[in-house]
């Protein structure tokens, strides 16, 4: 079951990864990032990790994706002319295949130092056990991040105000 | 299904598909010219590691890779909506969502 369940995920995940980089409609694009989006949450269900599938979903599939297509059709973006040299488009797959490679085979050579199914602690991935951890030993990072998406909304705000918004307000 | 059929998915598995996932975000950000599908690359190479993490706090029974996982998604919500910003400053100012316009500090 578990087979089955990774092989079809997995293959939905590549395809729809595909389709976004490929696709020359942003909108498309963003749509197809959604299915990856599901079929990653999907796996992290298949990986006892029920509590993050659900994040993933919420912040991915409805806040970013949300946020990406607002942006897209308020801007009515069209499809661009990508006229990407030969060369360079050739250029970026050997880098990706590269790159590709190189973790390939990295995984392979570590393969003796893979563990094996592990045996997991009871309430492992609850949102219980998290919020434990998340409140008593990341306690720290957890207030800096949170200062972290405060800057995120002031930076953002900051950086789409109209310059001429300025000076008006000096104005008055 | 058959005994000989059913393969054991291994860590290895869930490694070699988000080196995957990841090699097709690089592949976007690097052959693609519209800023918008650049972002989404982008985020698709952070949700490889995502995968990657989630993978190995299963296989080693540890928590603290789930943990992570939370940290990471709130830097990419923090980025997502900076680079929008940003591109929505870039649009006002090219009229475009070309990468080739972004050439202010370019010499």
């Amino acid at each position: 079951m578990e087979t089955v369940l990774f092989t079809v995920l997995s293959l939905a995940a590549i395809l729809s990864a595909l389709l976004v980089i490929t696709s020359p409609s942003p909108i498309a694009s963003a749509l197809y990032l959604v299915v990856t989006m599901f079929s990653l949450a999907g796996f992290y269900v298949l990986l006892s990790a029920p509590f993050v599938a659900v994040t993933q979903i919420i912040v991915y599939a409805g806040a970013v994706i949300v946020l990406m297509l607002f942006v897209i059709m308020l801007l009515n973006l069209k499809p661009i002319q990508e006229q990407i040299p030969a060369v360079w488009k050739f250029a970026g797959i050997a880098v990706a295949g590269l790159l590709l490679l190189t973790i390939f085979l990295s995984i392979m050579s570590m393969a003796v130092g893979i563990p094996a199914h592990a045996e997991l602690p009871g309430g492992y991935g609850t949102v219980s056990e998290i919020g434990v951890l998340l409140f008593s030993k990341y306690v720290y990072a957890f207030e800096v991040v949170s200062v972290l998406l405060l800057l995120a909304v002031i930076g953002a705000v900051a950086l789409i105000r109209k310059p001429d918004d300025a000076e008006a307000g000096r104005a008055d | 299904m058959t005994r000989r059929l059913a393969v054991q998915i291994e860590l290895s598995h869930y490694l070699l598909l988000s080196a995957v996932l990841f090699a097709i975000g690089v592949l976007g950000v690097l052959t693609r010219k519209n800023l918008i599908v650049i972002l989404m690359s982008v985020e698709l190479m952070l949700n490889a590691v995502n995968l990657t993490f989630i993978a190995i706090a299963k296989f080693t029974g540890d928590l603290n890779g789930q943990l992570m996982v939370f940290f990471v998604l709130c830097v990419a919500a923090a980025e997502v909506a900076v680079g929008l910003a940003i591109l929505i400053s870039l649009w006002r100012q090219r009229g475009t969502m070309d990468i080739d316009s972004a050439n202010l500090m370019k010499w």
